[in-house]
């Protein structure tokens, strides 16, 4: 065996240069900064960082802001999760099926990835409107059913719904994969045992994808945590009362608006600790234990 | 009583036809063993009869009741599927037991029964390992198990044995025999392989490119082909096949520029001047001294089978194989002569393949059982 080698090294550098740069600036340097601002604190009166340690820190674990914005971007990564990876799953059941018309809505439930988190929002913002389309009429009928501007559970259920949109054709294109990749034979031997098509789903279908649905939870979780500023900057910014104020928006609106870049490097690290976590958790232990045969 | 009749029974995906009007009747109890070759319609023609594969046009009907808009779980039908598909995700038990989990069975007597056929296809040591860690053979005896357990009316088998080995497909070929006569349920074997085929069936179905060639008891089918493609096919070593012309004057058959199959006078004299295809099986040849024969053939190599020897003679631009348990020692190019015997002279029409003779109707029966 004889390894690829380049004669002149300043080649070699220059095919890695490029890939180590994009590295560096998107994740190193901010992430270095983060740290950096993270167990800083900045003087009073200007004239560099004073090293503080972890009161940056200590200080946020015993915010109850914090907790709260904690407690909604669990509820919010759960919910999503979960309204996500159900519609998925039905939506690529019923396509594993092959019913009429799947490839059309097998390529159609695809688009929603592609479109970027802001653009989902501001649609369903014009969607969930109370005071035009479908809501004014419920409105109408049932005073105060829909309102999101005002009452914060209305709020999240949106940003919920919208996030779930986002995340289901993710999740629908790894289920179908999965479930294609179960011989077809199983599910004809379970239709000869007797098995109707609901019974054949929960007790053939499910169990043998188990390792995509772990898969997936992981990550529509960690999406969930990371990826909602779009949906949340356009349709709520956070409010009404911070009922919507997920973790990565409160990094946000504490950095950028109330200028607390300490306070805010301390959230991001938390939060990017988090996803280490998640994916931590992936790689060590969904990855290994679910198989078969 | 579960006799299965299949009336003009067509299959097609989009715009190709794949079976092309089957008519079959199979009595209740009776084995019947549907061979061909590789995508001739065989599992098709299996998996309508199970519900798995919507029928296009025709009708199928077990125990006298018509099935075609049936579910599967309605027909009274099992399985054993080629690749076993066993549920990887559930213990032997589990599936072996699942129909009758579907079916609701009581867990008590549920356990009963799983271990009752468990221990008959001899498998109660393995009840609670996973199919991932079962040996080829293990995995068929719980396809098997998962089959009898219901007690099915129709057992339908595709290619069960086509995954094990020599020696275990034997041993399971015999071990399907005996369950079926201790079941008596009706069953149909779909497979490839003439031996299993012959050594299974009380009756063959030989199917060809959609279409049923004949129909009819090994012994039948092996001793009055209705065609010459099944007279190639079942057989093995596999028969010899020349072209030639009925002379009645001579009661016999001329081939090439200097061979003559003698044949009996009133079949000569009802086939006159046609142009004929003859069958002879390997075993119904035999040697002579060289002039002395019908045919002169030059010996090319001998195979030798243990108990007896494959000849391989060159006659004219044709290859000859004699099976004979005469053990001959011939240089390569001698001249030998060969011989048959007129009874087991094969002769099909040279242009349509299909087999001259008074036992042809033989193919038209079960069509005509199947019509009344
Ligand atoms: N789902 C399908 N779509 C289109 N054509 C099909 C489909 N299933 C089978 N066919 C075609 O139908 C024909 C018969 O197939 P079938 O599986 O019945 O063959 P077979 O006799 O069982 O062959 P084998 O011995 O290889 O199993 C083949 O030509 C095959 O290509
Ligand atoms: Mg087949």
């Amino acid at each position: 065996m004889r390894r690829a080698y380049f004669k002149n090294n300043w080649v070699a550098a220059l095919v890695v240069t490029p890939q180590l740069l994009i590295i560096f600036i998107f994740f190193y340097w901010p992430t270095s900064q983060a740290l950096y601002w993270a167990f800083t604190l900045e003087q009073p009166w200007g004239g560099g960082n004073e090293w503080v340690g972890f009161e940056n820190f200590r200080y946020l674990l015993s915010d109850d802001r914090y907790w709260h914005s904690v407690w909604v971007s669990v509820v919010y990564a759960v919910c999503t999760t979960a309204l996500a990876m159900g519609m998925a799953l039905i939506l690529a059941l019923f396509a594993d099926r092959q019913l009429r018309g799947y490839k059309g809505v097998r390529i159609g439930l695809i688009w929603p990835y592609a479109v970027a988190a802001p653009a989902i929002g501001l649609a369903f913002r014009f969607i969930f409107n109370p005071s035009a389309g479908v809501a004014s009429y419920l409105n109408y009928a049932f005073p105060d059913f829909w309102n999101p501007v005002m009452n914060g559970d209305h709020a999240l259920t949106m940003v919920i719904i919208a996030g779930a949109w986002k995340q289901v054709s993710y999740s629908f294109i790894f289920f179908l994969a999965g479930l294609q990749s179960i011989p077809r034979s199983l599910t004809e031997a379970s239709a000869m045992d007797g098995a109707r098509v609901m019974r054949r789903m929960w007790d053939i279908q499910l169990p043998l994808i188990t390792p995509t649905v772990f898969f997936l939870v992981i990550i529509n979780l960690t999406d969930s945590f990371t990826d909602s500023f779009g949906i949340v900057s356009t349709m709520t910014s956070g409010g009404p009362a911070r009922a919507t104020n997920l973790m990565v928006y409160k990094i946000y609106e504490d950095g950028f608006r109330g200028l607390d870049y300490s306070g805010a490097a301390a959230q991001s690290i938390i939060l990017m600790l988090l996803v280490v976590a998640l994916t931590f958790f992936q790689f060590k232990y969904v990855e290994r234990r679910v198989h078969y045969s | 009583m579960a006799e299965i009749s299949i009336r003009d029974v067509r299959k097609s995906y989009g715009k190709d036809e794949v079976v092309h009007g089957v008519d079959l009747a199979i009595y209740d109890g009776e084995f019947v063993v549907i061979i061909g070759p590789s995508g001739c319609g065989k599992s098709t023609l299996l998996r309508m009869i199970a519900g798995l594969e919507a029928i296009s046009s025709g009708e199928i009907a077990i125990g006298g009741k018509v099935v075609n808009d049936l579910e599967p779980r309605e027909r009274g039908c099992a399985m054993v599927f080629q690749n076993y598909a066993l549920y990887p995700h559930m213990s032997v038990a589990g599936n072996i037991g699942y129909a009758l989990k579907v079916a609701r069975m009581k867990r008590a007597e549920r356990d009963a029964k799983v271990a009752e056929v468990a221990r008959s296809v001899g498998l109660d040591e393995f009840l609670d390992r996973k199919p991932g860690q079962l040996s080829g053979g293990q995995r068929q005896r719980v396809a098997m198990a998962r089959a009898i357990i219901r007690e099915p009316e129709v057992f339908l088998f595709d290619e069960p044995l086509s995954n094990l080995d020599a020696k275990l497909r034997v041993q399971m070929r015999h071990e399907i025999r005996r369950i079926h006569n201790r079941i008596g349920a009706t069953s149909v074997f779909v497979t490839h392989d003439q031996h299993e085929g012959m050594t299974l069936a009380d009756r063959m179905v030989i199917m060809n490119k959609g279409t049923i060639e004949q129909i009819g008891t090994p012994e039948e089918v092996y001793d009055h082909p209705a065609s010459v493609y099944v007279a190639g096919f079942i057989g093995s070593p596999s028969m010899n096949f020349l072209a030639g012309t009925v002379e009645a004057g001579v009661a016999a058959i001329r081939l090439g520029n200097d061979g003559r199959i003698d044949i009996a006078a009133e079949r000569a004299k009802a086939l006159d001047g046609k142009l004929v295809q003859i069958g002879l099986r390997p075993e119904n040849l035999s040697m002579v001294a060289p002039g002395a024969g019908a045919i002169t053939g030059h010996f090319e190599f001998a195979e030798e089978l243990g108990s007896g020897r494959l000849y391989h003679f060159q006659f004219e631009d044709l290859t000859l194989t004699v099976l004979s348990a005469d053990k001959h020692s011939f240089q390569p190019g001698q001249e030998v002569g060969l011989t048959a015997d007129p009874v087991h002279v094969h002769i099909f029409d040279g242009a349509t393949g299909a087999r001259l003779d008074t036992l042809e109707p033989m193919r038209r029966r079960a069509s005509l059982e199947v019509a009344q």
